[in-house]
């Protein structure tokens, strides 16, 4: 029998291999690709949590949905943002953008 | 084991295998290309949840668009495959702990609460509740929604465009 608690420990699974791709990636891209992990592990939880918690509402499905056009979203930006800052720096290693930094 | 059982656990294994090559891979390809089994495997979960409509819209905007969009922005920027280029910081080991701290967290988090399901059924049919409810109960959150998709193609247009 598969419960709540079942997806609630796949989903902290794919955060956390989101995160570590955050953590330790240099490239802008890789990091944007985390960032989409993320967001997956936490619609899975809303979905989840949607059928097995509160079956009455369709809160869950339609937080889930609201979150993949946002993800959508950001994607977009992160991506343009990314392809500004090859333009004007030549480089997308994050480490290696520190105009800002002393 | 049930057939829920074995569907579940081969889609948590095919999703958290793509997810190991997403995190760990050199080439950055690679990586990319194994976000869309990532991405299918999380369907495979929604429609083990009932969630058909969500699983449809997950595989048109993550494994359609998202995946295409960050392949071209990869071949847009040097590096190609990135292969020549060292692709971790020096922050591995940390990283690592972090995680897997945080890992511990949640897992113990979700196994020691004890949920007490709310009264009520799932719509059978769900795309029809959903559709009732985006333009019902959560009227706002759907405009809202919206707007902030407008805002976001304006800017990014805005953003990658080539200044002259």
């Amino acid at each position: 029998m598969i419960t709540l608690t079942h997806y609630l420990v796949l989903s902290a699974l794919i955060f956390v291999l989101g995160l570590f791709a955050v953590l330790t990636r240099r490239n802008g891209v890789a990091i944007l690709m985390g960032i989409e992990l993320m967001l997956n592990a936490a619609n899975i939880n809303l979905v989840a949590f949607n059928k097995f918690v509160a079956p009455g509402a369709m809160q869950g499905q339609v937080f889930a949905l609201i979150v993949i056009t946002l993800a959508a979203c950001e994607a977009a930006v992160g991506l343009a943002l990314v392809l500004a800052a090859y333009r004007g720096l030549e480089t997308i290693y994050l480490d290696e953008i520190n105009l800002m930094k002393w | 084991m049930t057939g829920e059982a074995i569907a579940f656990y081969a889609l948590a294994a095919i999703t958290l295998l793509s997810g190991v090559i997403v995190v760990s891979s050199p080439n950055i390809v690679h990586s990319a290309v194994a976000l869309v089994p990532a991405f299918l495997g999380v369907t495979g979960i929604y429609i083990l949840l009932n969630a058909e409509f969500v699983a449809g819209v997950q595989v048109l905007i993550y494994a359609g668009a998202i995946t295409v969009l960050i392949l071209f922005v990869i071949m847009l920027t040097e590096g190609g495959t990135g292969l020549r280029l060292q692709q971790r910081n020096e922050q591995g080991t940390i990283g690592a702990v972090v995680a897997a701290a945080v890992a511990a967290l949640l897992i113990a988090g979700a196994t020691r609460t004890v949920w007490t399901p709310q009264p009520g059924t799932l719509a059978t049919y769900t795309p029809g509740a959903i559709g009732q409810s985006f333009l019902g109960t959560n009227l706002l959150a759907f405009e809202g929604t919206s707007v902030v998709l407008l805002v976001s193609l304006i800017g990014a247009i805005i953003i990658a465009r080539k200044e002259d």
